[in-house]
């Protein structure tokens, strides 16, 4: 068994509205940040596990990050082991 | 009849919920703490308002995997009556018992006050008593309630009459200015494809008593209480 730390990024998916996004959007336009286009949030997580595999680390942050950390109806994640 | 109010921690509308179906003369009411499997054998379950697991993650996420939910997806699957009132909602949708999602509001901000809803199928097991000519005045307090779900989904909660409650004016009109969250289509209530489970975003409880300035919640209780009653 080997030690990994793997990074998860959750978003929502395209085309799902961010109100927080538009709100920090909407701060930096009233700070004169005229260039903006768009603001999206998300979510960032560590994992720390322990597996046999590179792949069987990722095998199974996919599967805990699509049951718990995301929401498959509004978002979508990214895993990479670092 | 039996009711059972599931407790979580950081639930907040339980003990509503028990004294409301309590003033409406129901039957028996036990509550159903979270780490706890069994139903105690109740006839309808009630997931009340609250910040289950401090909305942590996500509002629901958490409650979603306790173990007695286990038990009330069960029971749902069944055809048991299950009633999610806001937080209790948002644990429904991430359990997959209902479709879609929550996002946060709007415009961003907790909303507490009355809002009036248009009941959009008065043939729902959640319904029945509620009067046909009139819209129902309860209370929301949330700042998750932004419904949100995929066309596809969406198309088929519209032409299958599962949209049960939408936030309307006090006259019934669906308008932009009466829906206080940023909802798709207005939609405050929706229930499954068997008609056993609701979730809704107002608080029925908070609006059961003359005293809270509204009884329009009991039509809801009653309604529950006059089909298992059949």
């Amino acid at each position: 068994m080997r030690k990994f730390t793997a990074k998860i990024e959750v978003k929502f998916k395209a085309g799902v509205l961010d109100p927080q996004g538009e709100t920090i959007k909407h701060a930096l336009l009233n700070l004169n940040y005229s260039d903006i286009e768009s603001v999206k949030t998300g979510k960032l997580f560590w994992v720390e596990l322990e597996s046999e595999s590179i792949a069987s680390a990722r095998k199974t942050v996919k599967e805990l990050s699509d049951r718990l950390l995301a929401n498959p109806v509004i978002e979508d994640f990214e895993v990479e082991i670092v | 009849m039996k009711f059972g109010v599931v407790v979580f921690p950081g639930s907040n509308c339980d003990f509503d919920s028990y004294q409301a179906i309590k003033v409406i003369g129901a039957g028996e009411v036990v509550y159903l703490w979270h780490a706890e499997t069994s139903l105690k054998g109740v006839d309808v379950v009630v997931l009340p308002g609250g910040f289950s697991y401090g909305d942590y993650l996500r509002s629901g996420a958490i409650a979603r995997f306790s173990p007695i939910m286990k038990s009330v997806i069960s029971f749902a699957k069944k055809g048991g009556i299950v009633i999610g009132i806001c937080n209790g909602f948002q644990i429904l949708l991430e359990t997959g018992l209902l479709p879609g999602a929550m996002r946060k509001n709007l415009g961003m901000r907790f909303v507490c006050k009355d809002v009036y809803l248009r009941v959009e199928n008065s043939d729902s097991r959640f319904t029945r008593k509620c009067p046909r000519d009139k819209t129902l005045k309860i209370p929301i307090a949330h700042a998750e309630g932004n419904y949100f779900a995929d066309e596809n989904t969406l198309k088929e909660l519209t032409e299958t009459n599962r949209i049960v409650f939408r936030y309307s004016d006090k006259d019934g009109n669906i308008t932009d200015s009466a829906n206080p969250n940023g909802a798709q289509d207005n939609i405050a209530g929706i229930i499954n494809d068997n008609g056993n489970v609701l979730g809704m975003m107002p608080h029925p409880e908070r609006a059961s008593e003359m005293i809270l300035g509204s009884e329009d919640g009991k039509f809801i209780f009653e309604s529950i209480i006059g089909e298992m009653n059949k």
